[in-house]
């Protein structure tokens, strides 16, 4: 389903994404994960075209994708949400949920109905019509993925879904991200809340200062040398084994 | 109801027939259609243009050029402006957009372009340099000459509903809804598969192809223009005043401050006989709207429909 080779990109000084390589298998789910800073976001935003990579390619359904833009990317069925959520605040929740179903359905009121159909689906029943500027942080996530799904990708790109949630909401949306994915979408998320990586993916892959140093079943990660002296610093490894 | 006193408002000037009536109503109609076509880039797309009398101006010009030096019937001036005024938009459009310009840095852009074509008009002997272009006068339906003022009244109101369809298409339509997306947020749309640049050049292309109609209509009605007449600054200050006063973005935004603005700046012509004191009043009347309702007159009914 994907294919990214050598991905670089750097800014100024910094390299933020380094030579990363991964493959995405056709119906899976599967976390990219990493501390704070790791080129995560920018890894995200090369995917889908709103940042250019320096160097790599990325070929995504046998086509190389590099260097497109980032309608065209959502258009071949490669779509993406964002961290710092993006409502059209300025529409109501359902308006917004049909800009998206808008990219494959030309009717305004076939996309109304694909739009409340999805909304209700992602719990946002009550407050269709209301104005997505008076959602809560919750709120606007789910806004994010329905609006994300109403293109009907093919692959969904999650960038932090459940940040700012509290341990209900985040039980919610791991259910709505299980029910999307059985509706046959690759899912990629970019996730900090461990439980919710290990319930959700079967791959995940780590970043740490732009490289890719781990990857591996969730639980497997947890254990993993590397992975923990990338969270917790150079020697912490050593440290936990010492007082276990 | 509100459909019905405004139908019967438009209607009246017909059967009073006073010639002040007759020539108020004309002006607010051509200041109401011109603000809307602003509306349809500036208030539905976002995209706030200090130049729209660049659009405009190609408009009187087109139809002026195609009588005067070609011998050609100023009907076919509607589509000729529309087309390049449209056309215009779409290019202007195309290079700010692909540039990145946005918000302030897109005004002053539009802006100079309006002042390239003042400049142009000025000193290409096609467009008759400073000396302007007369149209010659023969009143008739063949020549779009029109000396009863009801019927240039009639034309302007025509204007204004085809603008005003349009406006409420966008409402409607797959377009207006990615218009609105991608005025709220460039960076969500184009993750929903919406081609920004194009979206927001289509958007200044169909306002800028209504705009000209404008033109046309001012040229065939008062017969002469030049270079400051079609291309001055103050036709797109006026545009922008309309829609924003009224309510930018929405449909009948653009009608209540045409109203408001002619009502007010003739009605105190009446009392006030000092000249710039309308456009003094035009200030103090946008730092009111600004200050108090950001969203424009319209807002007021949403305001209520909310609470």
């Amino acid at each position: 389903m994907l294919d990214v080779v050598e991905l670089s990109r750097r800014f100024g000084g910094l390299r933020a994404v380094d030579g990363v390589s991964l493959t995405l298998p056709e119906g899976g789910i599967t976390a990219l994960i990493g501390p704070n800073g790791a080129g995560k976001t920018t890894f995200f935003a090369m995917l889908a075209g709103f940042v250019r990579p320096d160097s790599g390619t990325v070929r995504f359904a046998g086509t190389d994708i590099t260097g497109w833009r980032p309608d065209l990317i959502a258009r071949a069925g490669l779509v993406r949400t964002f961290q710092i959520t993006q409502p059209f605040a300025g529409l109501s929740i359902a308006e917004n949920i049909r800009v998206g179903a808008f990219l494959r359905e030309p009717s305004p009121a076939a996309a109304m109905d694909q739009a409340r159909a999805i909304g209700t689906r992602l719990g946002l029943g009550g407050m269709l019509d209301r104005p997505a500027g008076s959602l809560t942080v919750a709120g606007r996530k789910r806004l994010e993925v329905a609006r994300a799904v109403a293109t009907r990708p093919r692959l969904l790109l999650l960038d932090e879904v459940m940040a700012g949630l509290n341990p209900s909401e985040i039980q919610e949306i791991v259910g709505l991200i299980r029910e999307v994915h059985a509706g046959g979408v690759t899912i990629l998320l970019i996730e900090h809340i461990m439980a919710a990586v290990v319930a959700l993916a079967s791959h995940a892959h780590v970043l740490a200062q732009g490289r890719l140093i781990a990857s591996a079943t969730p639980r497997a990660l947890a254990e993993n040398q590397a992975v923990i002296e990338a969270y917790l610093g150079h020697g912490a490894a050593a440290r936990m084994a010492a007082h276990a | 109801m509100i459909r019905i006193i405004i139908a019967i408002v438009a209607l009246l000037p017909f059967a009073v027939g006073s010639p002040f009536l007759v020539n108020l109503a004309m002006l607010t109609a051509v200041s109401a259609f011109l603000g809307q076509c602003w509306n349809i880039s500036g208030g539905f797309g976002g995209l706030t243009s200090f130049g729209h009398a660049a659009f405009f101006g190609i408009g009187a010009y087109v139809v002026a050029i195609l009588q005067i030096r070609f011998g050609l019937s100023p009907w076919l001036g509607l589509p000729a402006a529309f087309l390049l005024g449209g056309g215009v938009g779409l290019a202007i459009g195309f290079a700010s957009f692909r540039a990145g310009l946005r918000g302030s840095y897109f005004a002053l852009v539009t802006l100079a372009f309006a002042e390239v074509f003042r400049v142009l008009a000025n000193s290409l002997d096609i467009t008759g340099a400073g000396l302007g272009m007369q149209i010659r006068r023969q009143p008739g339906l063949i020549t779009f000459q029109f000396v009863d003022g009801r019927l240039i009244y009639a034309a302007a109101l025509a204007l204004l509903a085809l603008a005003t369809l349009c406006a409420w298409h966008l409402r409607r339509s797959r377009f207006g809804a990615q218009l609105a997306a991608v005025r709220e947020s460039e960076d969500a749309a184009a993750a929903l598969g919406i081609g920004v640049v194009r979206t927001k050049s289509l958007a200044l292309g169909l306002s800028g192809g209504l705009t000209a109609l404008g033109g046309v209509l001012y040229a065939q009605t008062y017969l002469y223009i030049d270079p400051s007449i079609a291309f001055g600054s103050a036709r797109s200050v006026e545009m922008l005043l309309v829609a924003m006063i009224g309510g930018a973005g929405t449909i009948w935004g653009p009608l209540l401050g045409a109203l408001v603005l002619h009502v007010i700046a003739d009605g105190a012509r009446v009392f006030i006989d000092t000249p710039g004191a309308a456009p003094m009043l035009y200030g103090v009347l946008l730092l009111v709207v600004i200050w108090l309702l950001p969203g424009g007159i319209a807002s007021l009914k949403l305001r209520r429909a909310h609470a």
